[in-house]
């Protein structure tokens, strides 16, 4: 138990502290890699929860597309970040009376709230014990079954947005030349040879 | 002192507090507040999943994976719509972001 308590420290606090530098940093660069370090983190929380499977799909979603994703387009865009961050202290005052406020309310909610009495009823899935069903195996069997549908709009999701993203970004070079196999397959030897005449002299124009 | 529910709440409160920081920190680096966005979600993610634990109820964790799904087509949507505005206007400014002059 003491060691669970003391992962729980360990991870929140350099969750939080990568939290920090992702809006702190001066790079962009710095803040991906420190986005990452936050989802790693994040990712250990899960297991400690019992979330055995979330953690693991935060790792590859996240760290292995998401992150590199912003990676590839913060290196790829040649974009003055120094002008970028021109008026980040002016930002400083209003950016944490609204982060205060918030986090006032967050505690004002904190202090409050209680669970409804039938709350403890409601469960809908519940848990399985997890010596005899593994997390993943018990997400799976909620997920094909009861959620199908909900999985099902899931991948149109993506779907819908692997093919947005593909037609905002491509784009077609008429200044590329590109092969063009009909062309070549179609081409023909007269089109392409001429036996010429050369006369003694005078050379081919 | 055990680990409960109030534990990893405050932590989410914090990180998702700390997006919220983050998107009026950076107002004119867009590639910042969309990771900004990814904290939040984040943050919602951890409470998803607290919950889930603590009432012994699987769907928290059913859900936390949709919220994956839309923040990873999120990310592909707005980085992909970031490149095309870059490569329109060289600059990646939210200052510049005035086209429809909203």
């Amino acid at each position: 138990m003491i060691i669970a308590t003391i992962c729980f420290y360990l991870f929140s606090a350099i969750l939080v502290a990568s939290a920090v530098l992702v809006i702190a940093a001066r790079n962009p660069v710095h803040s991906v890699l420190f986005l990452i370090l936050a989802f790693f983190n994040a990712a250990g929380l899960f297991v400690l929860m019992g979330a055995e499977f979330l953690a693991m799909i935060l790792v590859i979603v996240y760290v292995g597309a998401v992150a590199v994703l912003f990676l590839f387009v913060v290196m790829m865009l040649d974009v003055d970040f120094v002008k970028l961050r021109s008026g980040f202290m002016r930002y400083v005052p209003i950016g944490s009376l609204v982060g205060l406020i918030l986090l006032g309310e967050l505690a004002l909610v904190a202090g409050a709230w209680t669970f409804a009495p039938e709350a403890a009823s409601a469960t809908q899935v519940p848990i399985p014990d997890s010596a005899q069903v593994t997390n993943t195996h018990a997400l799976g069997l909620v997920l094909y079954t009861d959620y199908v549908y909900l999985f099902q709009v899931a991948g149109v999701i993506l779907l819908v947005a692997m093919i947005g993203a593909i037609v905002l970004t491509l784009r077609h070079r008429d200044d590329v030349r590109r092969q063009s196999i009909s062309q070549q397959v179609s081409r023909r030897r007269e089109d392409s040879v001429a036996v010429v005449k050369v006369p003694t002299g005078s050379g081919v124009s | 002192m055990t680990i409960g529910l109030g534990h990893y709440l405050t932590v989410s409160a914090i990180v998702f507090t700390l997006g919220i920081f983050g998107i009026f920190l950076n107002r004119k680096n867009v590639i910042v507040i969309l990771m900004s966005i990814e904290l939040i979600l984040l943050a919602v993610n951890i409470n998803l999943v607290a919950f889930s634990t603590h009432l012994g109820d699987l769907v928290g964790q059913v859900f936390a994976m949709i919220v994956l799904t839309v923040a990873a087509a999120e990310a592909a949507i707005g980085l992909a719509i970031l490149v095309v505005f870059f490569r329109n206007r060289g600059s990646i400014s939210v200052d510049d972001i005035n086209l429809m002059k909203g």
